[in-house]
């Protein structure tokens, strides 16, 4: 029950504990070897110049890891915690972030920006720019359609995402097959080597402001998922709440999306995981489901620097290890789920 | 005191009307059952008195305020609903579902606190199911699920119980339990509105009565005067006979 404390005490503990530990250990994978005393000079030389270790370390440690690691936490987190706003606020446990077509919205301004030749800077632009786009007219249908009901904007956004889908397929069709194309593929398998510190620090501030709106909100989640006629009757103003709902999450997907490309199953699949551990109150699941998430793709991210020569892209990781997990965990959790 | 009236309500569905000049006034401690065949619009009645689905004429007066200068809070402080059909999509604990009750009461971005918890509780103590507080809710039969929507709806603290066909899933002797309970919260000072296909409950329960015909009430008042073999012939088109029992009590009978 949501109010023994005591009965979590250990599973908060890990959720508070684990991202953290993540983080400064993420900073000891890669080619260049570097010391954990010297991680935590460098990092704390940033307030006190006289702990600087060497120029090297610091340029290993400031520009090459810590944007990842932060690209990481920040796509990982906000993956998941869409996740499970979306199933929520769409009643369905099968929906995941790009069920509006922010997905292959970015992944449609990230091709125009390769195929003429844009910088990253453009790139990521195009990609939070066409996400937001796809959404809109997703939405916008729905509210011609005069429905007030999910159904008519999950399907909108189905077919939305199919014809973004299309587009990016003209793109890849389109595009020289010996630098361009494969530029667009591993784009769309999602990566986050080469995150732009520029647009980092935007995104940090979207995603942060976004994840803390989310989070206060997160008990009315709860009461969407019993339908609009209860929630109404139970005080809820749906329309205002889920348009709420869907435009902050719409916000940190496409920033998020725009910095690391399309990293499938991670929204999806991060929060029945956290489920599973917490149950489905989303009191506790929305915050667990940010912290299980960021982990995960943090986690995932050092497996990909650590273990192969050539780096894999993360999005097939996710899915690589991920599955087996999930499975894993589906059994312990969810056999007897009757809902 | 609290009370409810509807004046004149028409309602309808993308030009199908589906009833007009409905009026009818609820005081505290009544219990109104709405009587009529299937797909009449009983349902839809009653999400126009929750305030769901607007009216297209008439009016609604809640405490003699406009029911459209209302919001879904507002309203929600004064009606509670439990529904007939309920979809489930996340396996819930029963706590956590009467909790909702308390979203009228708690500030958008505030969570259920202890004293949430407490008021939760009793509801729960009161409909006779705290034993089930940590059960998954979608793993209750249709009897304890109907009573945990009860316990969230008296959570919300209304004066007004609108209820949805709640003795329609339930076993024969779930169904009079049922209607006891509800006999005692009216006593409690509740208003109830219901709607039924159950005739005879109205003897049991009910202090007003209206038959649902054609889109409109073809009768209201007490139950002895409206559940009569005239009206049930109107509303079912069959031949029923109310029969007087040796104790007083009336019950119906298929002829």
């Amino acid at each position: 029950m949501s109010f023994e404390y005591g009965k979590y005490k250990i599973l908060y503990l890990f959720f508070i504990i684990t991202p953290i530990m993540l983080f400064f250990l993420s900073f000891l994978i890669g080619r260049y070897p570097v010391t954990p005393i010297e991680v935590i000079y460098t990092l704390i030389s940033k307030f006190n110049p006289s702990y600087v270790v060497s120029d090297t370390v610091s340029s290993v440690v400031f520009n090459i890891r810590l944007p990842r690691i932060i690209g990481a936490l920040i796509v990982g987190a906000t993956l998941s915690v869409v996740g499970a706003t979306f199933q929520a606020i769409f009643k369905n446990p099968l929906v995941s972030p790009d069920i509006l077509g922010v997905s292959s919205g970015a992944g449609f301004g990230a091709a125009i920006s390769i195929l003429i030749n844009g910088s990253s800077y453009l790139t990521q632009s195009l990609a939070f720019i066409f996400g937001m786009i796809s959404v809109t007219i997703t939405y916008s249908i729905s509210r011609v359609y005069k429905s007030s009901g999910v159904l008519i904007l999950v399907l909108s956004g189905m077919a939305i995402s199919s014809f973004f889908g299309s587009l990016i397929s003209s793109a890849k069709f389109l595009a020289d097959p010996n630098n361009k194309l494969p530029e667009i593929t591993f784009w769309l398998l999602g990566s986050l080597a080469s995150i732009n510190p520029k647009v980092l620090t935007p995104v940090l501030i979207i995603t942060f402001i976004g994840l803390i709106i989310l989070v206060l909100l997160r008990w009315r989640l709860n009461i969407l998922a019993m339908g609009d006629e209860e929630s109404q009757a139970l005080g809820l103003d749906t329309e205002k709440l889920r348009v709420i709902f869907i435009v902050i999450s719409t916000l940190i997907t496409a920033s998020a999306v725009c910095i690391s490309g399309i990293i499938g199953w991670v929204g999806l699949i991060v929060p029945h995981m956290t489920r599973i551990l917490t149950g489905p109150d989303n009191k506790i699941l929305l915050p667990a489901s940010i912290s299980f998430g960021a982990s995960f793709l943090l986690l995932m991210d050092d497996i990909s620097r650590a273990i192969f020569i050539v780096e894999v892209p993360i999005g097939i990781l996710t899915a690589l290890i991920g599955a087996p997990l999930f499975l894993l965990l589906l059994k312990k959790g969810y056999s007897d789920w009757r809902a | 005191m609290k009370y409810f009236e509807m004046i004149n309500g028409k309602g309808s569905y993308s030009k199908k009307i589906i009833f007009e000049n409905i009026s009818f006034k609820i005081e505290k401690g009544d219990i109104f059952t709405v009587l009529g065949p299937n797909g009449i619009g009983k349902t839809t009645l009653l999400k126009s008195i929750l305030g769901i689905k607007s009216l297209d004429k008439g009016e609604i007066l809640i405490n003699g305020e406009n029911l459209t200068n209302l919001s879904y809070k507002d309203i929600s402080k004064v009606m509670a609903y439990v529904p007939q059909v309920h979809s489930y999509t996340f396996p819930f604990k029963v706590i956590d579902v009467v909790l909702m009750g308390r979203s009228p009461h708690i500030n958008m971005i505030d969570t259920p606190e202890e004293n949430d918890v407490k008021i939760a509780e009793r509801s729960l103590k009161q409909m006779g199911i705290h034993h089930l507080k940590d059960k998954e809710y979608s793993y209750l039969s249709g009897g304890e699920i109907q009573l945990v929507f009860l316990a969230r709806a008296l959570t919300q603290e209304a004066n007004i119980l609108v209820l949805d066909e709640p003795t329609s899933h339930l076993d024969f002797g779930n169904q009079i339990r049922f209607l006891k309970t509800i006999d005692k919260l009216s006593k409690d000072n509740l208003a109830i509105i219901m709607t039924s296909h159950y005739p005879d409950h109205c003897f049991i329960s009910s202090d007003k009565v209206a038959i649902m015909q054609n889109k409109k009430f073809i009768d209201i008042g007490t139950p002895d005067d409206v559940v009569i073999p005239e009206n049930l012939k109107l509303a079912y088109d069959l031949d029923i006979n109310v029969i007087k029992l040796d104790n007083g009590r009336k019950i119906c009978v298929w002829e």
